[in-house]
């Protein structure tokens, strides 16, 4: 065990030795619930990159998280330590929405509008989430899946929501947009950790928030927060802007490269058949 | 190559795309209609939100029917003044069609009202023009006389108000008829983010009762004109349209349509209707099977609050 520990620290060194990366400890963040002194141990982490550029052949992106445990005393016994990595979206207003056989056709019946839920919603940790997190911890922080959801929206019409939201995450995590990684968290002689986490291509513009929680005993003993940029850029960004800011505009730009594809290939037709 | 849509959010392979706009636009080459109806559905199929897929089918019906009309004008096949007043009545239908549009997105319905109205009209023409061309390859069989159709029968739409002419057309008839006519096709081609062709035509030689040969110029004239307004009102009411979408189908589309043409002068028309009636009844037919079949999925989920 301690072998194979001690072979996975060249990986998780890794990113800590490429150059160019940002520098370690972007942020500190406020200690959860123990406020002065500085808990005992503490998370010093970074991001392979911190803002993700989504362009025309955006294919989905790789981050890494990684980091390492600072102390100033001996490892204490007891239970080891675990980490969770949650890599959370912007948030929409969705409506779920379920099927029904009406007259012999299958048409949309009831629906449940969620406020807020993320796009997009990773959580890895190094062992199964349910033994490392007390449940009111979860409740607290919002860490696991159901509860990464917010805020029904408007009254419901239909007497049990519970289908829905559950089809919801399905949904999601069949899409890979949700995703509960046991286990994918690396973490080496209770000090260093790594967690790749893959965005996928079909990704929203906006801050997607990272959050590092250090456990012990199903105690969150510290936390960490640093925020991921992705944007649209270049054609992308200009032409979603456009559409957005200008739509008028943007549509008489629409309408003018259709006209000229039009009678470009009417024309070019012309001259082919000409000879 | 896969590529990222800036509007529609989802990525698509370019290359599925430039071929889906060649297919269709091969279709609109060899059978003279403007391809809407094809490309709509398609682009449900690959996983385009049926709001952009509507919205950027109008425009993609532009650049088809741009160059189309282009030919038909040089032809002198189009009747401009029943263009303007079936484009004056388009304009309305159209406005009221896009609200509709609106009101059922906002209801969350409008996948059942799109697909339903594909699956009535498709089903409809295709099944009129399968009968009339199988009629009319049995009597090029037994080589006998062609019966000529009679025109200006003096039906009932002879005897309303507002009587004008259309010289091109040959006809002396009410602008009412034509006014609704446009107005029909302006709401349909707005839901369903199609031209209105294949239903603008029969309509013309049945109830308006016009020539054959400038049908089809003057379906295409108004439809370029009431298109460019469909996209832009999609694309300034709920910035629907995709440009890139649109680009990448209307490259593959207009290479298509000039292919479809060639191929289309080698084929005889009964045949080249033939053909085209059981394109529209499969499209029709697997639309149709969504509605009726159990899908995979009973939920599904669409961005926004419904109210």
């Amino acid at each position: 065990m301690t072998r194979c520990r001690w072979m996975l620290l060249p990986i998780l060194l890794l990113p800590l030795l490429l150059p160019g990366l940002p520098a370690l400890a972007q942020l500190r963040p406020a200690p959860p619930h123990t406020p002065t002194p500085p808990p005992a141990e503490q998370i010093v982490a970074g991001l392979s990159r911190d803002d993700v550029d989504i362009t025309t052949s955006f294919d989905g992106s790789e981050i890494i998280i990684y980091g390492a445990i600072k102390r100033e005393k001996p490892i204490p016994p007891g239970e080891p330590l675990d980490v969770i990595v949650a890599v959370e979206g912007p948030a929409r207003a969705v409506t779920v929405r379920h099927k029904e056989r009406r007259l012999g056709i299958w048409v949309n019946t009831g629906r449940v509008s969620i406020g807020s839920a993320p796009t997009f919603y990773v959580v890895a940790t190094t062992r199964p989430l349910e033994t490392i997190l007390k449940p009111e911890l979860d409740q607290r922080f919002r860490i696991s899946i159901p509860l990464a959801m917010r805020a029904f929206a408007g009254k419901s019409e239909v007497a049990d929501v519970v289908p829905y939201t559950e089809a919801f995450m399905r949904l999601r995590q069949e899409s890979e947009l949700y995703r509960q990684d046991d286990g994918a968290v690396l973490l080496a002689e209770q000090t260093l950790f790594r967690a790749d986490v893959r965005l996928p291509a079909n990704l929203i513009e906006g801050f997607y928030s990272t959050r590092i929680f250090l456990l012990r005993n199903g105690e969150i003993i510290d936390s960490f927060r640093a925020p991921i940029e992705v944007r649209k850029v270049g054609l992308e960004r200009w032409l979603y802007r456009l559409a957005l800011d200008q739509p008028f505009l943007y549509g008489i730009m629409s309408l003018a490269i259709a006209a000229a594809a039009g009678w470009g290939a009417s024309a070019a037709f012309r001259l082919i058949k000409r000879p | 190559m896969q590529i990222y849509l800036p509007i529609a959010e989802v990525v698509v392979n370019a290359f599925t795309l430039v071929g889906l706009g060649g297919i269709v636009g091969l279709m609109s080459g060899l059978f003279g209609v403007g391809g809407g109806f094809l490309i709509t559905p398609l682009l449900f199929f690959i996983g385009i939100p049926p709001a952009i897929a509507v919205a950027t089918g109008a425009n993609q019906v532009v650049a088809s029917s741009v160059s189309g009309v282009l030919a038909h004008v040089k032809r002198k096949t189009v009747d401009f003044r029943m263009g303007w007043v079936l484009l004056a009545g388009g304009l309305v239908g159209s406005s009221a069609g896009v609200l509709l549009f609106n009101l059922l997105s906002r209801l969350g319905q409008v996948d059942l009202v799109v697909q339903l109205c594909y699956v009535v009209f498709l089903g409809l023409i295709g099944a009129m023009m399968l009968q009339e061309s199988l009629r009319a390859l049995r009597r090029h069989h037994r080589s006998g006389p062609i019966k000529p159709m009679r025109r200006h029968q003096h039906g009932w739409v002879h005897k309303w108000p507002m009587k004008m002419k259309f010289r091109a057309s040959g006809l002396y008839i009410s602008a009412i008829p034509v006014l609704l006519v446009g107005a029909a096709v302006g709401v349909l081609g707005a839901i369903m983010g199609v031209g209105g062709g294949f239903i603008m035509v029969p309509a013309m030689i049945y109830l308006l009762g016009m020539p054959t040969k400038v049908v089809i110029g003057t379906s295409l004239f108004q439809i370029t004109f009431l298109s460019a307004y469909t996209t832009l009102m999609h694309a300034v009411s709920s910035n629907t349209v995709d440009v890139m979408l649109a680009v990448l189908l209307i490259v593959g589309g207009v290479t298509g349509a000039q292919i479809g043409t060639h191929l289309g002068a080698r084929l005889r028309a009964e045949q080249l209707r033939i053909l085209l009636a059981l394109l529209v009844l499969a499209v029709c037919g697997r639309l149709a099977l969504d509605l009726f079949l159990r899908p995979d999925d009973l939920y599904s989920i669409t961005p926004g609050v419904l109210q």
